[in-house]
């Protein structure tokens, strides 16, 4: 017992060692279920005020770029607004009831106080949080396409998946034939994103559009998420292989808007209510 | 002591901010993510005791990590390197050399100082790069980003050696 004694405190270094590169282990594989590392993330109140304070600088650097596309911007929606008669504006928010797909958006803009786009993972810190109304799952999008999801949310700031990121993957449809596939990144260009699932029969080109599918109430419908890049045909597999241009410039984000989906809890109840009933099987 | 401590603290903090704030930002290539922050568990005195220079490299990687949302990743690259410290010194030291307790540039040789930065970063990049992709599937991809991100992070800490420390 001594001996045993003795010899571990003789290696105490080494047991430390183990214990903290276990531990930092656990971190990591806890991490995947990202919603139980609350507060360990910079969503929290203090990197969220030390991002926030840089970015009150750096962000002065970038307001050329973001004016020219919020006067783009500005000007491509006084155009849909004359379409719309039925639009209602809010003091913060436009609240836009699409027709088509019978669901109610509200937008919620958010300044990027942080983002990578060289990790494996890429996240976006943004300055609103749950005071302002945003919850884990609204999808992000800025006038050139999707930008990604929300994760997590503190009081006042909230982090998100990017499209960069491979934890995370949208739901995505080619604009003209309509068929469906998972979009996912794989870790190596910010500019590119792969779409698969799209079976060999349905024709493709380069620089066909893809779009958010309808499938997901995280996005609107036909939220723009890039082209065509290039495509393949693997030997011994049904699906292609395809190559997305993505729309957004992701080295350049500044402003985003948030989107919630009013009507996403009762979408949500018919789903599980769905599986629970035993004749649906 | 105080006045040590005090200058470690101050090294502390603002190697993490220099980190977050300029290094993460760093993004003309997936290739290049130096991490220089290490920097700091590398001029540690040498003859401060090995549980201390652990924890504190765990601190500081899960600093580091909160910061850039890869909770674990920096935290067991940083104690991996803390622990292999004192092997990687007893390596490239000769003994007969009288060794100076604080293991900067101007305190000893230059290649001595250079081969140590080398192989701890070496080290360092290497553990966290495989631990962020999560696979060894692309391993020369990833082997690729390990060298030429350590080559980054090597320069720009000789070079902080000649600018910032030059006093200490």
């Amino acid at each position: 017992m001594r001996s045993l004694l003795r010899y571990l405190l003789k290696n105490y270094a080494f047991l430390l060692f183990l214990s903290l590169e276990v531990f930092s282990f656990i971190l990591i594989f806890n991490f995947n279920s990202y919603q139980k590392a609350q507060y360990l993330n910079s969503s929290n109140q203090v990197t969220g005020t030390v991002y926030n304070t840089y970015n009150a600088v750096e962000r002065y650097f970038s307001l050329g770029s973001v004016n020219r596309k919020l006067a783009g911007e500005n000007a491509r929606l006084k155009s849909l607004i004359s379409d719309l008669p039925f639009i209602r504006v809010t003091p913060y928010s436009v609240v836009m009831k699409a027709e088509v797909t019978d669901s109610v958006y509200r937008f919620n803009s958010a300044r990027v106080i942080n983002n990578s786009v060289d990790k494996q993972n890429n996240y976006i810190t943004l300055n609103k949080g749950r005071k302002h109304g945003i919850k884990p799952d609204q999808g992000i999008v800025n006038s050139e396409g999707i930008v990604g999801v929300i994760t997590n949310v503190s009081e006042s700031y909230s982090l998100g998946f990017s499209v960069l990121n491979k934890r995370w993957g949208a739901s995505a449809k080619l604009k003209k034939s309509g068929t469906f596939g998972p979009l996912s990144w794989d870790g190596k260009d910010s500019r590119f994103a792969n779409l698969t699932g799209i079976p060999f029969h349905v024709e493709l080109e380069v620089g066909d559009t893809v779009v958010t599918s309808s499938y997901s109430s995280v996005f609107p419908e036909a939220v723009m998420i890039g082209i065509i890049h290039s495509f393949e045909k693997p030997a011994g597999e049904n699906y292609y292989n395809i190559s997305v241009k993505l729309s957004v410039n992701f080295r350049a984000l500044s402003y985003v808007d948030v989107v919630e989906n009013l009507k996403k809890d009762e979408i949500k109840a018919l789903e599980s209510k769905k599986a629970d009933d035993p004749d649906n099987q | 002591m105080i006045r040590i401590i005090s200058k470690y603290v101050f090294m502390f903090i603002s190697l993490v901010l220099v980190q977050v704030l300029i290094f993460n930002q760093v993004q003309f290539s997936g290739f290049f993510n130096p991490y220089v922050y290490l920097l700091f568990i590398i001029l540690l005195p040498l003859s401060a005791p090995r549980y201390l220079v652990l924890i504190l490299a765990f601190l500081l990687g899960l600093i580091i990590d909160v910061f850039s949302n890869s909770l674990g990743v920096h935290s067991a690259a940083t104690v991996f390197a803390a622990y292999a410290r004192p092997l990687v010194i007893r390596v490239i030291s000769n003994r007969e050399d009288d060794k100076s307790d604080y293991p900067g540039l101007h305190q000893n040789k230059l290649i001595w100082f250079v081969n140590y930065v080398l192989i701890m970063v070496l080290l360092h990049h290497t553990v966290l790069f495989y631990l962020e992709v999560y696979t060894f599937t692309n391993f020369f991809n990833t082997f690729y980003r390990v060298i030429l991100s350590s080559l980054f992070s090597i320069i720009i800490i000789v070079l902080s050696q000649f600018l910032v420390f030059k006093d200490s």
